[in-house]
């Protein structure tokens, strides 16, 4: 009996213990092992201090938790932190009076916090034109090119072959195809790299007003020459059947790692995946560039999440975000995050930990994605790209893509169309955010 | 003379009403009415302002062509399938009408898909026409097709018809079969004698006598292509490829709810409440004429 009333005492007193501290809601959309990751970061910040309990809660995939973060935020229930994947970033930028910037936040709170720590063509894609970093980049990576290196050396090709360039890798294509294989290149998110990260690599804009950091005014300008001769190259090898098309997100990616295709451009990211299933040989390799551009290689442009603050809590809790963000932001917990996901590390500490501790040399290939965002110093057209809408413009681009890709369109007339439909949705977003 | 019965005072008639008129104002005329408020504006997501459009957004909509050519892929769309849900519906109902032994395992087996949520459903069908990994896509394959609904429109929507479609047969099938059971044996038995054979009888007697649940069917099928199926489509092709499968109500849910436009995405809703409307009227003063109660 004695046993019971102490368990019990020290249940209150735990429990009122929880009570007095603060919680920081947290709203993701991650699942699988990327989840888990998120969640043990929680639970090593939860460890680490008593005054404030992270609460991470899975709100469905990036289109359905920036939805969830948007309809709390009209009932007034909105969490501390919200995931927003990288297309929304105009949305939430524009939404003043919802959010906080991630510097305003660290500045009320006092933390110590360091703005030049990251890593800027990281950073850069959310912060403003005169560097004030508005969320928190959490998960980023960019375009690689994957090669399966079984299937070139079946095919009767050097697997160290030369495949910088565009150029190069349409000859390798041919060679391919001559061999009999029957998927020589796949792509997973074509917009984000076929359009977005083509221009920002070349030096060229994808929009106008600094691909749309310099104000709301925009405009797509996408099918200029650059972008025009790429589309149509890639449109000349679907028809051929060199570029295999298997849909609008990254659909190609269990081609890829079934073995059937021999090159494929897709996310940095995609390493935990593709280590985990690929039976054969894989290599990584940067992003090819068309050598006769003379801006080539600037710089790709990242893609993922970043962590927005939203604004009506208590001013206490904002310290408790600030020491969250502060933590996620240490070079143990990022280099971490950069060797098991996969993503890009956000500060240049934690690429250099990275190093340090031997992932590179153990794991060739990792720091490709690293190298090739950092080899520049971004410009205004490889910063990044901020419009609004872009989630639908993504759609309109994929469409008029698929009409490319089935010899409905050529390339000027595609992409023509996709300007000018991308356009009205520039205007009714800036209607929309007057 | 028709009889009719009347009530004595209003108190109990309205009282009897008030719980339809209740969910009705709640489910119906409050939301639609929010929705023709909203057409009228183009507020940005977080409800922190609102611009004032006027009727912009629906001259926004109805002077884009792409807008106009997805009433062209709803309607057929939507014909197609309460064609397909319907006939196999009839002729299964048919079947297990004539059945002997076994009829109330096979009517049993013949309802399940109706059990499947729309959205597992598309997945289910997906699964089987993968371009990689599909069974019928690899059969397909086998026959020297080369199945690939990510680039051909038309196979994309051939795929979503008859997904969407698949679960409505059980729906329309347990409909036609209780309407088959209601049939008197009497007509049938003296048209036998009159020789008539099953086909024949089925025709002219059976087929009439169904017209009501036909009737029924098709307006509700028709609501169902027109609303319910966003789901199915969501999961196959997103719309895709280029706009060979975005209807209506599907470009509403993705204005809407991926892309934000609350604007747009609200007078979407006003001008297919309005279709739906006039299909609905269309169908009882032209299709009604036609059908024996």
């Amino acid at each position: 009996m004695k046993i019971a009333i102490s368990a019990f005492a020290a249940a209150v007193a735990l429990s009122g213990q929880a009570y007095a501290q603060t919680e920081i809601q947290f709203w993701h959309a991650f699942t699988g092992a990327n989840g888990d990751r998120l969640v043990a970061q929680a639970e090593l910040f939860n460890e680490s201090q008593d005054e404030y309990t992270v609460v991470p809660t899975f709100k469905g995939n990036y289109s359905e938790t920036l939805n969830a973060g948007i309809a709390a935020f009209r009932a007034g229930e909105q969490p501390h932190i919200l995931m927003v994947f990288e297309v929304g970033t105009a949305t939430m930028m524009a939404a003043k009076g919802a959010i906080k910037p991630v510097y305003q936040v660290m500045d009320d709170a006092g933390v110590e916090w360091d703005a030049d720590a990251y890593i800027g063509a990281v950073s850069g894609y959310y912060t403003t034109s005169d560097g004030k970093m508005l969320s928190l980049p959490y998960n980023s990576s960019t375009p690689v090119l994957w090669v399966n290196r079984d299937k070139l050396k079946e095919a009767g090709i050097d697997p160290d072959v030369d495949l910088s360039t565009w150029e190069k890798v349409d000859e390798v294509l041919t060679q391919l195809k001559d061999a009999g294989v029957g998927c020589p290149l796949v792509t997973a998110w074509q917009s984000w790299i076929h359009l977005e990260n083509l221009s920002g690599y070349h030096d060229v804009p994808f929009a106008t007003q600094e691909n749309g950091f310099a104000g709301l005014d925009t405009e797509l300008t996408f099918n200029q020459p650059l972008q025009v001769k790429h589309i149509a190259k890639m449109g000349e090898w679907a028809k051929d059947g060199k570029f295999v098309y298997t849909g609008r997100r990254n659909e190609g990616g269990a081609n890829f790692r079934g073995g059937e295709c021999a090159l494929f451009t897709e996310s940095s990211a995609g390493y935990g995946g593709i280590k985990a299933e690929a039976k054969f040989d894989f290599g990584i390799r940067p992003l090819p560039y068309w050598d006769d551009v003379e801006a080539a290689p600037r710089n790709t442009i990242i893609g993922g999440a970043s962590l927005w603050v939203m604004e009506g809590h208590e001013a206490e809790d904002y310290v408790g975000v600030a020491e969250f963000l502060n933590f996620l932001s240490s070079p143990e917990v990022q280099a971490k995050w950069h060797q098991d996901s996969g993503y890009l590390p956000i500060t240049g500490a934690a690429a250099d930990l990275t190093r340090e501790q031997g992932f590179y040399d153990a794991n060739p290939g990792t720091d490709i994605a690293v190298k090739q965002m950092t080899a520049n110093e971004p410009t205004a057209n490889s910063k990044g790209i901020r419009l609004g809408n872009f989630d639908q413009i993504r759609g309109i681009i994929d469409e008029e893509l698929e009409a490319v890709w089935s010899g409905d369109k050529d390339a000027q007339a595609a992409l023509d169309s996709a300007v000018e439909r991308g356009n009205q949705l520039l205007r009714r977003f800036e209607q929309a955010n007057r | 003379m028709e009889k009719r019965v009347t009530f004595k005072g209003w108190l109990l008639p309205l009282l009897l009403i008030a719980p339809q008129v209740a969910i009705s104002a709640v489910f119906f005329f409050y939301p639609a009415g929010q929705a023709i408020w909203q057409s009228l504006f183009i507020p940005d997501p977080f409800g922190l302002s609102m611009q004032f459009v006027g009727l912009g957004n629906f001259e926004y909509l109805l002077t884009d062509p792409y807008y106009r050519e997805s009433f062209v892929t709803t309607a057929v769309f939507s014909t197609l399938v309460t064609l397909v849900s319907m006939i196999p519906a009839l002729f299964l109902a048919v079947l297990a009408d004539r059945l002997i032994k076994g009829a109330g395992v096979y009517r049993t087996l013949l309802i399940w898909p109706y059990a499947v949520a729309p959205a597992v459903a598309g997945v289910l069908w997906l699964f089987m026409f993968n371009t990689r990994v599909g069974v019928i896509a690899w059969y397909l394959g086998l026959l020297g097709y080369d199945w690939n609904h990510v680039l051909n429109g038309g196979e994309a929507m051939g795929l979503v018809v008859v997904a969407s479609a698949w679960g409505r047969i059980s729906y329309n099938f347990l409909f036609f079969f209780a309407a088959l059971q209601a049939v008197p044996k009497s007509l049938i038995e003296a048209a036998a004698i009159d020789g008539a054979r099953f086909w024949r009888r089925f025709f002219t007697i059976v087929l009439p006598l169904l017209s009501p649940t036909t009737f029924f069917l098709l307006v509700v099928n028709i609501v169902y292509a027109f609303f319910e199926t966003f789901g199915v489509i969501h999961t196959i092709t997103a719309g895709g490829p280029q706009q060979a499968t975005t209807i209506l109500v599907y470009k509403v849910f993705k204005d809407g709810f991926v892309g934000q436009d609350l604007g747009s995405s609200a007078a979407q809703s006003v001008i297919l409440l309005f279709v739906v409307g006039l299909l609905t009227v269309i169908q009882f003063k032209f299709v009604e004429k036609r059908v024996h109660y």
